[in-house]
């Protein structure tokens, strides 16, 4: 038992030295993160700011200007050209020199003053859709704040409605709050699945695999030898980009180290289980990259991190079931967000354990069968 | 010809080129060379590893630039205009790039495209190569799928394409098997005799040097002799003895005695003989005492043992230190008693994969303490036989016992009872030879003051101490060698297996690599060797020749060369007798199919 242990700590220390004495290996695995985690945190994001908009008024008068004046204040939105046409609308719309046209009628404060609803129309470019809906929520905003200051103002009843909206754990509805630790998931699992893949290809390939399965060391042994560096790895980065989220975004972490780590630490399990399986499938290098890319690419994008899992398909949805990531960003939201502690999180544990019992074992078998 | 061929293929003044190792250190690959080569004739470059043979062809090629010195090509000026003598020279390098996924034709088919061959040329310098090569067969072979000798001979092809004035060639013949290696000389042979190609050649194989019209010996990146191979066999004439050893006494204890003496400047053993080459100096009691109860024979001397007394007396006259001390033996306990008699035992051994038959009801079996060669042509089935007694592949059928045990059933402790050097380098090459031997030890298991004194030996018993802390794979080639050898021993196994382990690898390591095998075989340790080196089954206690899978002799190396034909024109070498056997079996097999 403690000789299996001493073989095992050579190949992990062997393995380690491989894929960290290389400086540029080093680099490549630390810097990226980082760096994606900073792009992901400034451009990935739904949140919009400086709208470019154009106006219509037809009414020129005190009320529409102030109308405007909320606008043009709320730093959401930036006028970009004051059109005196309605025809020039759809010049604009369509060189997409504005996102919006905001059309004020000429009866806007008569009908303001007559207590009758005046309208504001907009006119939105709905080729990004999302967009498009994001901006016409936030008018929705400054309109329904322009009625309850204007009825204030002239002493009109309070409508019989009022929505009153707090959004917990995220209270400024930042997207960045809800990137930045899915990254923990998402990074990690691209560069710890295609590491493990790899390794065993090389070995495969130069012929040191024969070199290693001659030595004591068992099928079993090797596999774990493999496993745990490109897990340390993974659980690294996962650090570096748990630091760039504190530090430099300054998203307050609600939960538990341990718990994140925890959770983590199982998912690289069933991550490197994927990555192992696909090894001991493959004979080269080539195969081993085409194939960790054949299933990340589907596991990133139905891991709800960009589209919410429950818009999708059924059939996509029960297929998210089996894909560790979608686990791993419910942790990392859960755990950093809500601070959801051990127990809350076994429905996303007890999958992730699955399929490491599956993947690992399964991989195990291939490597022996392979070598017969 | 052109008119270019009358000036010589290849000029060298003064060419020198250093490298920068990763370790920082700089090395000079060739020192103040000067060199020239004949046209339509054959051109030798021998010497050991790492003397700069692969350099000065990589500088003929214009791949890299000389730091000083001026190298003309055809009469071209390389450094200036690389370009221009690519186009008309052919460059095999070692490890050729032929494209595995590739059919045979598709490969030719890529490099005349390459090298713009137009269609009507194309079809008749095909129909020739096709000839010459007698690829036609296997047009639609998969490159991957081809022996090691075929493989070769398609590189020689597909460098042959566009019919070059001068053929660069370096070590063309490594890994190849004696029957393919004559092909290949057969067809060099025809490229200058019939169309007066120039030919620059490097290789380990002293035999074929010897072959040429020319030989340059390179040692350290400088030219040591240049000049037609006799002038180099000169300087041994009368020096040369076959020593008989006296009765019940075996040629290779000898030999490797003999090897360490001062007065010798060369010994192997030779058809149960020790051939050896005196120094140029009065005998010692030594070596008196060792020859004592031998006869001795005057013989020819050969290029190969010119070649040898320079090497020696170049390494004696350099090294400020004593020679090499005398390997002692390790002291190492009587071989464990749990050891069967029989170490290795095979009983109609099958593998096949899919409808080809790889290994084919092979028996044999090997006692311990022995050396037991096993010889074939690529593709025999020696590799795949190894890979099945290492618990790397499974057998189809049959029944083998590896010190008592099947590897690939047995418990992983079992494995530390053998050693496996591949037949490709195949340790880490991006780790130090520090990290390699260090690993490898933990995975055998050793610790603590075992380990240490296991790294320690191993950094002394092959020198690796100076490269430490050099990655792997960049060691020279000889020493990537030691370095695989001294994993697999460094647990100090009963029984040790070597794929090939002197391919690629100069005259010098191979009589040191023998030597520490023959004592390891003295302390009890059974070594089961492949080798393309015929004269090297001489070292062996027992040899099996193995041909597409099936047995076709077993024996003494003594029996087997009875079995080579008298031509009486010379005594029949072990490489005559594989020859004649493996043709011997082929013809059989071909009558019985006709049958």
């Amino acid at each position: 038992m403690l000789e299996a242990l001493l073989r095992t700590l050579a190949l992990v220390r062997k393995e380690l030295l491989a894929v960290l004495k290389d400086p540029r290996t080093r680099v490549s695995l630390f810097v990226p993160p980082i760096f994606q985690c900073l792009i992901f945190g400034y451009a990935a994001t739904y949140d919009l700011s400086h709208i470019p908009y154009a106006v219509v008024d037809e009414d020129r008068s005190a009320a529409s200007r102030d109308f405007l004046a909320r606008l043009d204040g709320s730093r959401l939105f930036s006028r970009v050209a004051d059109l005196a046409r309605t025809e020039e609308i759809e010049a604009a719309i369509d060189t997409r020199r504005v996102l919006l046209v905001v059309r004020i009628a000429p009866d806007f404060e008569r009908r303001l003053y007559a207590r009758g609803p005046a309208n504001v129309q907009i006119i939105a470019d709905g080729r990004n859709s999302n967009t498009a809906a994001t901006a016409q929520g936030y008018i929705t905003t400054i309109v329904e704040a322009f009625n309850t200051e204007w009825r204030e103002a002239h002493g009109l009843p309070d409508p019989p409605l009022r929505l009153v909206t707090r959004a917990w754990f995220n209270p400024g509805l930042e997207t960045r709050w809800n990137m930045i630790p899915a990254l923990m998931g998402t990074l990690t699992m691209l560069q710890t699945l295609l590491l493990t893949a790899m390794s065993v290809a090389r070995e495969r390939e130069e012929g040191t695999f024969d070199q290693l399965l001659v030595t004591p060391l068992r099928p079993s042994e090797i596999m774990i030898g493999k496993a745990l560096p490109s897990m340390l790895v993974g659980l690294t980065q996962a650090t570096a980009i748990l630091l760039v989220a504190q530090l430099w975004f300054r998203i307050p972490f609600a939960g538990s180290f341990v718990t994140l780590y925890a959770g983590l630490g199982l998912f690289l399990l069933a991550a490197v289980g994927i990555g192992l399986l696909v090894s001991s499938i493959v004979a080269t290098m080539q195969q081993a990259m085409l194939w960790s890319f054949v299933i990340l690419m589907p596991f990133t994008l139905l891991s709800g991190l960009t589209t919410p899992i429950r818009n999708m398909p059924e059939v996509l949805q029960a297929f998210t079931l089996i894909n560790p990531l979608r686990y791993a960003i419910d942790i990392a939201h859960r755990v950093y967000l809500e601070g959801a502690t051990f127990d809350e999180l076994l429905p996303q544990l007890g999958p992730l354990m699955l399929i490491a019992a599956i993947t690992l074992p399964a991989a195990a078998y291939f490597f022996r069968k392979r070598i017969g | 010809m052109t008119p270019a061929a009358a000036t010589l293929p290849l000029v060298a003044r003064g060419v020198t080129k250093r490298f920068r190792r990763a370790a920082g250190d700089e090395v000079a690959a060739l020192k103040d060379v000067s060199l020239e080569t004949h046209a339509g004739a054959l051109t030798a470059l021998v010497g050991p590893d790492s003397a700069g043979k692969t350099t000065l062809m990589r500088l003929a090629a214009g791949l890299v630039a000389p730091d000083a010195g001026e190298l003309t090509i055809l009469g071209i000026d390389v450094a200036r205009r690389p370009q221009e003598v690519q186009d008309r020279v052919g460059y095999m390098p070692q490890r050729f790039g032929l494209y595995e996924d590739l059919s045979v034709q598709e490969n030719l088919d890529l490099y005349a495209d390459l090298h713009g061959v137009s269609g009507r040329e194309r079809a008749l310098r095909y129909a020739e190569l096709m000839e010459m090569t007698a690829l036609g067969p296997f047009r639609d072979r998969l490159a991957g799928r081809l022996s090691g000798g075929m493989k070769q001979k398609l590189g020689l092809a597909c460098t042959l394409v566009r019919s070059p004035e001068l053929l660069l060639l370096d070590e063309p013949t490594v890994g190849v098997d004696p029957l393919s290696r004559r092909e290949l000389w057969q067809i060099m042979r025809r490229l200058v005799d019939e169309r007066g190609l120039s030919v620059l050649i490097t290789t380990s194989y002293l035999d074929e040097a010897e072959r040429c019209a020319h030989v340059a010996v390179l040692h350290d990146g400088a030219v040591l002799v240049q000049g037609p191979p006799a002038t180099i066999t000169r300087e041994v004439t009368g020096r040369a003895f076959l020593a008989v050893p006296p009765e019940g006494a075996k040629a290779r204890d000898l030999q490797a005695l003999l090897l360490d003496a001062p007065d010798i400047v060369e010994a192997v053993p030779q058809a149960g003989r020790v051939r050896l080459v005196r120094a140029n100096a009065p005998e010692t009691a030594a070596t008196q005492e060792l020859l004592a109860g031998c006869t001795l024979v005057p013989t020819q001397a050969r290029f190969e043992d010119g070649f040898m007394a320079l090497l020696k007396a170049r390494a004696r006259e350099r090294s400020t230190v004593a020679p090499r001390a005398s390997p002692q033996p390790r002291g190492r306990p009587p071989p464990r008693a749990a050891l069967p008699e029989v170490a290795i035992s095979v009983s109609d051994l099958v593998r096949s994969f899919g409808a080809f038959i790889a290994v084919d009801h092979v028996s044999f079996s090997v006692r311990q303490g022995e050396i037991f060669g096993l010889l074939g042509p690529n593709g025999a089935g020696k590799t795949t036989t190894f890979r099945m007694l290492c618990g790397l592949l499974a057998v189809s059928s049959g029944s083998l016992r590896v010190a008592g045990v099947d590897l690939r059933k047995a418990r992983a402790s079992a494995r530390e009872r053998i050693g496996y050097v591949a037949q490709k380098f195949s340790l880490y090459g991006q780790l130090t030879v520090a990290e390699n031997l260090e690993f490898f030890a933990s995975a055998y298991g050793l610790r603590g003051a075992r380990k240490e004194e296991r790294l320690a030996w191993a950094a002394r018993e092959f020198e690796l101490a100076s490269f430490a802390a050099l990655p792997s794979g960049q060691l020279p080639g000889g020493f990537k060698q030691r370095l695989a050898m001294a994993t697999a021993l460094l647990h100090e196994p009963d029984i040790l297996f070597l794929d090939e382990p002197t391919s690629g690898a100069d005259p010098l390591a191979r009589r040191e690599f023998w030597q520490r095998i023959t004592r390891l075989a003295e302390e009890g340790v059974t070594v089961i060797v492949t080798t393309h080196f015929m004269e090297e089954a001489e070292y062996c206690d027992r040899v099996l020749i193995l041909d597409a899978g099936k047995v076709l002799a077993e024996g003494t190396p003594a029996e087997i060369r009875a079995r080579a034909p008298e031509d009486g024109t010379h005594v029949p070498t072990m490489e005559d007798a594989f020859v004649a056997i493996v043709e011997a079996g082929r013809n059989g097999a071909r009558e019985r199919g006709v049958g």
